[in-house]
């Protein structure tokens, strides 16, 4: 009886999603593709799933199907979290099928694609996963041979008993083996007899790419479902006043244009509920070039803001935030910024006794580093489809952190979470951009109130004009070396708009006896979040611009002065709480060092910069090999050393790696986004500059770390040492130090930045001057 | 609003819209192609790209009212299996991160090698600027396209 109900409530899953029109319609197509035998290769579906664990489905054909939890937004985890499954499962990888998981968290767990977390967090439920399933599996065949459990061995989707000559498919034990309890603590495999984990594999949605099938938000469609954009104010700091729609409603294909509140007064938001723009200005129309023209002809008034209080329960616990009135105006942003530096700051750590190192100091090195606002600028912008209606609703687009966005959704259309159906498409990039969900709310707000399934889409200028950017950043380091050249003590005071960088506890912290971090904020009303490592971004060009600058200063290598404080920092570390690991530290340098032949003269045609970095449980280093290129720096190689422990899917990590690379490069020497009486200057592409083919290096040699810990991150860690690399080869390259991101931007940099301030600082005639060497073209 | 007869992926198609309409918004709202994607609108992301006459084209700022008896390929008509050399380069290469700009980088490969099937460095970063993918997967898209050239 159990196991018919057990089935029944399956197959219940499975109709509810086959009738929600998403998820199982993709699987149609995984099926007929990845497994072209004949019997599948049409509109067939197996119609018998027996589920074991949440992650495994399995036909009694033998067809196995490996849920990904988490969103994929080109970080690959649609191979590689499945891959885990089907590594302790015992899985003949080609022959599984992948397909995207429903939101449900309670079987599938967190969701969230964030934080380089997605391997990290699931390597162990996926593995205890597959494992289950194994066991469930090998019992159902001892029960039907009536042979012990211990005789069986599992191998690529088969049974064997061996002592009878007995063999069976997973698929014939299948049903047997759902009806049996989830074993747990199942003993896992040993890392040397993995053979999935640790092998190349291709992308499974990888012929649907360049197919061009619809896997985006963007691409969702639903008969009878209407387009609707949102009008937002000009600038931050503004809101809408009135409007006249008149015009606008007799365009062609037009059916309704209003103004709607996102959150009502006193809404409590969530940590990553943040939202710019409250009352929106929506217009909805049949296709998306009839709402384009229609907006054109919308008569709004703007008014400014007033100081807004807003109620946050977040990982801070509950906060009323502030948020001011004004309209900010980058130059301005900088001064304040500068003047706000000079002030008393928040002590977030201070080891030995740092003033007084400071004052006995016979060189104090002192520079300052900045970074402007960037805009993440996914390729796909923002987008989402509602079909709300009084029973239930369907949310379907991309969406980084479902089981955040939830609870919050539930409330604003007033159904409760089980009413609630969330599919994740592919994402057409992410970067931290659709951890914040507001563009979810609206359109399900906007359905709610037309009645109707709609798909809200965001032009670029209205996705690059919303926030949520990476904070404006400031940073002032400090150095004091003795009579000797001898690090005697370390001060670093950062800030930023409206978050300071600093992470206190991380390197070089533990490696120097007098040690101070400050940090301060100040309110702005331009919306920032997470983009892609958070602080780290900023912290990894500053600190190891500075390290650079110390190793020269000091007469020393600098991956050997790293190296030197690691050493310390291991033996006889400074303070409590260091975050990071000194060996795993050191391990990335010296892999670095050697991959990258970092003595070799063949090398020194090259003005050669190195960095390396900790962030998101991952270590990462770089050696970047930067030449002049039509008078211009150019990065024409790179060497990458990183440690994330296991690593899943080598080609895929490395085209992470690579991508990073060419993510930092880009984003180091042009990424800025800068404001005007509270409005954005770059609004497109063509104001936006965003890295291009001819500017990406020829070559980005990867190389991991082989030390079989657990995953660590991947998708963030390689990106903030490639700033202070790139910094540290500007400077071979050019003579002169960058301070201020982005490095090759005049509209920028140079306008706001603080470079002036830095040559004045007390110290610099006692520095070498750089040899500088030839630009080679290639 | 005009009728328009179109020859997309080889098939005759007939749309009644405004003959200002992008052809990329034809492809995607009218016709559901939604292969080639939408990025800038404004022609500097090429995340668009298709062929007209054989010539890559951005479809974000081409006019329905333009094209006339041209033919148009989209991503979904290079090859519906994915058999085109460049495609197949792409997935040998496992090229794509997101994958979203990838069907204007096919595209336009696909263009440049049509034309010339031994370019040079040079011309293929030339061929190839148009196109932005913010993954930056560009080393190995210059890799795929090389070998494709090689074959």
């Amino acid at each position: 009886m159990e196991k018919q109900d057990a089935l029944h409530s399956r197959r219940s899953f499975l109709k509810s999603s086959l009738l929600s029109g998403g998820g199982l319609m993709i699987s149609f197509s995984a099926l007929a593709e990845f497994l072209p035998s004949k019997k599948l290769a049409g509109p067939g579906m197996p119609d018998q799933w027996f589920e074991l664990t949440g992650y495994i489905k399995i036909t009694p054909d033998n067809v196995i199907k490996i849920l990904n939890p988490n969103p994929e937004f080109g970080q690959n985890v649609m191979t590689s979290l499945p891959m885990i499954v089907a590594e302790e499962l015992e899985a003949d990888w080609k022959k599984v099928v992948v397909e995207m998981g429903p939101h449900d968290s309670v079987k599938l767990g967190s969701q969230f694609t964030g934080g380089s977390n997605s391997v990290r967090m699931y390597w162990k439920p996926l593995r205890d996963a597959g494992a289950a399933a194994r066991v469930m599996l090998t019992e159902a065949a001892a029960q039907t041979w009536n042979v012990p459990a211990a005789e069986i061995t599992a191998k690529s989707g088969m049974l064997y008993h061996e002592k009878s000559g007995k063999s069976g498919t997973y698929g014939e034990f299948a049903s047997k083996a759902a009806a049996i309890p989830v074993p747990k603590g199942v003993k896992l495999k040993e890392v040397k007899s993995f053979n999935v984990v640790g092998s190349s594999q291709k992308n499974v949605e990888g012929l649907k790419i360049v197919t061009g099938k619809p896997l985006f938000g963007l691409d969702y469609y639903k008969e009878g479902m209407k387009i609707a954009m949102i009008h937002h104010p000009p600038a931050f700091g503004m809101k809408l006043k009135s409007f006249d729609a008149s015009e606008a409603s007799k365009m062609p294909g037009i059916t309704d244009v209003f103004s709607l509140k996102l959150y009502e007064d006193g809404f409590e938001q969530a940590g990553f509920d943040t939202r710019t723009f409250n009352d929106i200005l929506v217009v909805v129309g049949k296709t998306t070039w009839d709402v384009m023209n229609a907006r054109k002809k919308l008569s709004v008034q703007w008014e400014p803001i007033a100081d807004t209080k807003e109620t946050i329960r977040g990982f801070r616990g509950k906060q009323e935030v502030v948020v001011p009135a004004g309209l900010e105006t980058t130059e301005s942003q900088y001064a304040k910024m500068q003047e706000r530096a000079k002030e008393p700051a928040t002590v977030l750590r201070k080891d030995g006794d740092p003033e007084t190192a400071f004052k006995n100091a016979a060189t104090i090195i002192e520079r300052t580093y900045t970074a402007p606002f960037l805009a993440h600028n996914t390729m796909e912008p923002m987008n989402f489809f509602a079909d709300v209606t009084d029973e239930k609703a369907l949310v379907v687009g991309p969406q980084q952190a479902p089981g955040w966005s939830e609870p919050t959704l539930a409330k604003l259309i007033g159904l409760p979470a089980e009413k609630i159906e969330i599919q994740m498409t592919r994402m057409g990039g992410g970067f931290g951009r659709r951890a914040y969900a507001h563009y979810m709310f609206e359109a399900a707000l906007i359905s709610k109130k037309i009645k109707a399934p709609v798909k809200l889409i965001y032009s670029r200028e209205d996705d690059m004009t919303y926030g949520i950017y990476r904070p404006m950043y400031i940073a002032t380091y400090r150095a004091a070396l003795d009579a000797n050249k001898n690090l005697i003590g370390f001060h670093v005071k950062g800030g930023g708009i409206p978050e300071h960088a600093i992470h206190a506890n991380r390197f070089p912290a533990g490696a120097v006896d007098n040690y101070l971090a400050e940090g301060w904020e100040l309110p702005s009303n331009i919306t920032i979040g997470a983009f892609r490592a958070p602080r780290s971004n900023f912290n990894a060009a500053a600190e190891q611009s500075f390290l650079d600058e110390l190793a020269e200063a000091m007469g020393k290598d600098p991956i050997d002065f790293r190296l030197e404080l690691l050493k310390r920092a291991k033996e006889n570390p400074v303070g409590k709480n260091n975050e990071y690991s000194a060996d795993r530290y050191a391990a990335v340098l010296e892999l670095v060092k050697e991959k990258s032949g970092w003595n070799k003269t063949e090398n020194k045609k090259y003005n050669r910069g190195v960095a390396a970095y900790f962030c998101h449980n991952s270590y990462a280093a770089h050696v970047v090999d930067m030449v002049k290129r039509d008078g211009q720096p150019y990065v024409e190689r790179v060497y990458s050393a990183i440690d994330c422990g296991i690593v899943i899917n080598p080609e895929s990590a490395k085209n992470m790696v690579m991508g990073a690379v060419v993510d930092g490069i880009g984003n180091s020497f042009y990424g800025g986004l800068t404001l005007k009486d509270g409005a954005p200057e770059q609004n497109n592409l063509n104001r936006y500059r965003i890295i291009r083919m001819r500017e990406a290096p020829q070559i980005v040699d990867v190389s991991f770390v082989e030390n079989g810990i657990d995953p660590t991150g991947l998708g963030e860690p390689p990106f903030p040492p490639v700033f202070g690399a790139v910094a540290n080869a500007v400077y071979k390259t050019t003579g002169k130090r960058v301070y201020n991101q982005p490095y090759f931007n005049s509209t920028i940099s140079e306008k706001f930045g603080v470079a002036e301030k830095n040559t004045k600082q007390q110290g610099d005639k006692k520095l070498p001057q750089p040899k500088i060497k030839k630009g080679r073209t290639p | 609003m005009a009728v328009f007869n179109l020859n997309v992926n080889g098939t005759k198609q007939k749309v009644d819209v405004d003959g200002a309409t992008p052809m990329l918004w034809v492809l995607r709202d009218q016709l559901k192609l939604t292969g080639t994607k939408y990025g800038c609108g404004i022609a500097q992301c090429g995340a668009c790209t298709i062929h007209l006459n054989g010539v890559a084209t951005r479809s974000c700022i081409l006019p329905v009212s333009s094209i006339g008896s041209k033919a148009i390929t989209t991503i979904e008509g290079l090859s519906e299996l994915g058999e085109h050399p460049v495609q197949k380069a792409w997935i040998e290469h496992n090229v794509a991160q997101c994958g979203y700009c990838q069907n204007g980088q096919i595209m336009a490969a696909a263009a440049l090698l049509k034309n010339n099937s031994k370019p040079s460095e040079e011309q293929i970063e030339t061929a190839m600027k148009g196109n932005i993918c913010r993954c930056g997967t560009y080393v190995r898209i210059k890799e795929a396209i090389k070998s494709v050239s090689r074959t």
